[in-house]
């Protein structure tokens, strides 16, 4: 019922586009990072995901701060929400991946 | 009888022999009582005891044939139903997933269930909130509620607490249970139940549904983090939704409550591996279900970290409200006194203005979809967060009808509950609209003053 094989599928894909890049940091090209939208985050963005590219060497802070440029509306959740990069807390300096999965996930409170 | 003549001798006789023959029957009688009285005895000892010597694991015959299934279980069995039996949970609410927590905690044999709650059962809740039923609308929701455990399972001891649960009175209250199932729909509840099970060490099966999505976590529980680790600082006012503002697919919080007792039954039975540390999402829409893996406990938590000098005192009188910027009654949510009031009107002040024919345009500043249910006849859609872009269409109506009438129309904005149209007509009138007056309450005030056939949603 759950996706959690898919943390496994989108890290082992991650090692595999990162191995033979062995070069300096300049000749990196860009990563794809996929950005999930969870409750009010959908409600702020209009969307369920979108796709954000960073500089080789990004980190997660780095993800947000672009994300949070490209949708303002953001900031209102920007204090209370869970971050999770590929179904997994990380602290913001950690340094994201090719085809990473950034959620940016706010508490619901209804009931 | 009276065979032997009228001879009164005779008579003596008959009456002496009869006599005899009572007694003798009586004797009779009374040592085939006795007699049976011993048989029974006997029989009920030997019933007991053959009962008894494999029933040293505690469960009544009763008890084994009702939870059969459970001890059929081999990672549950009798173990598991016994820890069960002798737990006690607390289900806080009674609404769309306190109905699924409280119906399975009952039926599964929880030793003492308490649900607290302070609401009454409304029409609206049917929907979703399927422990209540037609016959209890208008009837406290925990009387409700406990009726429904106690005709699903008697052997339940079902506790009910008539009142909201507030940091002045949970402490006494959750201090008798061993875990808390968090089935409110606010955040002030949520960060003052989260503290409560902090100060007193109860795990907390928390739940949340709005829309189509839910989200599941254990809190408090064997190291893991609290409400407070995840969530710090509270999100504000505006990012905090509830199902009667923003809607709720009904079997959504049922979804969510299933899981909520799953996870209670399994700490009460000491059984797999609680949801503590992860978060479960789930997405209706998508038909997906996450797990994530949360932080840890934070040292730094004001609630459960290494300096927090959070007491029993402190949490008593500590302001959820205050903190976090939400009001817990609905009266106080209603009176947002944006405008002077010369720039309102009441709904009744706006229906004599209808019956006098008097030139406006009505503009209706809810959501689409929102309209879609009722709106007033006449009345133009034109959604707040739409307004900006929207003022030369309300302009070209506003002129459309001077001409048309030869006199200058005035401008009212209503929306359902009085809110956004203040907001809506500050905006207007900022932006050179000068004859713009706002409607009072609203829809809902429409409905209660001047036509009880306008359906309230
Ligand atoms: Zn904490």
């Amino acid at each position: 019922m759950t996706d959690e094989t898919q943390v496994i599928d989108a890290n082992g894909e991650a090692i595999t586009t990162q191995e033979p890049t062995i070069r300096s940091k300049a000749e990196e090209p860009p990563v794809e990072v996929k950005v999930v939208f969870f409750a009010r985050a959908r409600d702020l963005t209009g969307l369920t995901d979108t796709s954000l590219k960073v500089p080789s060497g990004s980190t997660a802070s780095d993800c947000l701060s672009k994300l949070f440029s490209e949708f303002p509306s953001l900031e209102e959740i920007r204090r209370s929400m869970i971050l999770a990069l590929n179904e997994e807390y990380v602290p913001e300096t950690t340094v994201v991946k090719h085809k990473d999965e950034l959620a940016i996930i706010p508490p619901i409170s209804g009931g | 009888m009276g065979g032997g003549g009228d001879d009164p001798l005779t008579i003596q006789r008959e009456i002496e022999r009869l006599q005899s023959e009572k007694t003798h029957i009586e004797n009779r009688i009374a040592l085939l009582q006795s007699r049976l009285a011993e048989t029974v005895a006997r029989e009920e000892e030997r019933v007991s005891t053959t009962s008894s010597s494999p029933q040293s694991n505690g469960l009544s015959p009763e008890s084994i044939y009702r939870y059969s299934r459970h001890l059929l279980l081999p990672s549950f069995g009798v173990d598991g139903q016994l820890n069960l039996l002798k737990s006690s949970i607390l289900v806080v609410g009674a609404g769309g997933l306190g109905s699924p927590v409280a119906m399975y905690l009952a039926a599964c044999g929880v030793g003492c269930l308490g649900i607290v709650d302070n609401d009454i059962v409304e029409l609206n809740n049917l929907h979703r909130q399927i422990i209540h039923t037609e016959v209890y609308i208008g009837q406290p929701k925990v009387k409700s509620a406990a009726a429904a455990c106690r005709a699903i399972n008697s052997s339940v001891r079902v506790v009910e607490h008539e009142e909201s649960l507030r940091a002045v009175n949970a402490l006494d209250i959750v201090s008798k249970y061993d875990i808390v199932v968090d089935a409110t729909d606010n955040v002030p509840s949520r960060y003052m139940i989260s503290d409560c099970c902090v100060l007193l060490g109860k795990p907390l099966v928390s739940g949340a549904a709005l829309g189509l999505e839910g989200q599941l976590t254990v809190y408090n529980y064997n190291g893991g983090p609290c409400y407070r680790c995840l969530f710090p600082t509270p999100p504000p006012t505006t990012a905090c939704q509830r199902c009667s503002d923003s809607g709720v697919l009904g079997v959504v919080p049922g979804v969510i409550g299933c899981l909520q007792a799953l996870e209670a039954i399994k700490i009460a039975s000491v059984i797999g591996e609680p949801l503590s540390g992860r978060m479960l999402l789930f997405d209706a829409l998508l038909s997906r279900v996450r797990i994530v893996k949360l932080r840890g406990r934070s040292l730094q938590c004001k609630a459960c970290g290494e300096d927090s000098i959070f007491t029993h005192q402190l949490f008593q009188n500590f302001d959820y409200e205050d903190f976090t910027q939400f009001s817990l009654s609905d009266a106080s949510r209603m009176n947002l006194s944006l405008l002077p009031e010369t720039a309102r009107v009441s709904s009744k002040d706006y229906k004599e203005k209808l019956e006098n024919d008097e030139p406006h345009v009505l503009v209706d500043v809810r959501p689409a979809h929102h309209f879609k249910i009722t709106a007033l006849p006449k009345s133009m859609n034109i959604p707040l967060s739409t307004l900006g872009v929207e003022l030369p269409t309300i302009s070209s109506a506003l002129s459309k009808l001077e001409e048309s009438s030869g006199s200058p129309a005035s401008l009212y904005v209503i929306c359902r509950r009085g809110n956004d149209s203040q907001r809506a007509v500050e905006y207007l009138r900022n932006n050179g609209f000068t004859s713009v007056w706002d409607i009072i309450g609203g829809l809902e005030s429409w409905a209660a003053e001047v036509d009880s056939n306008f359906p309230i949603y």
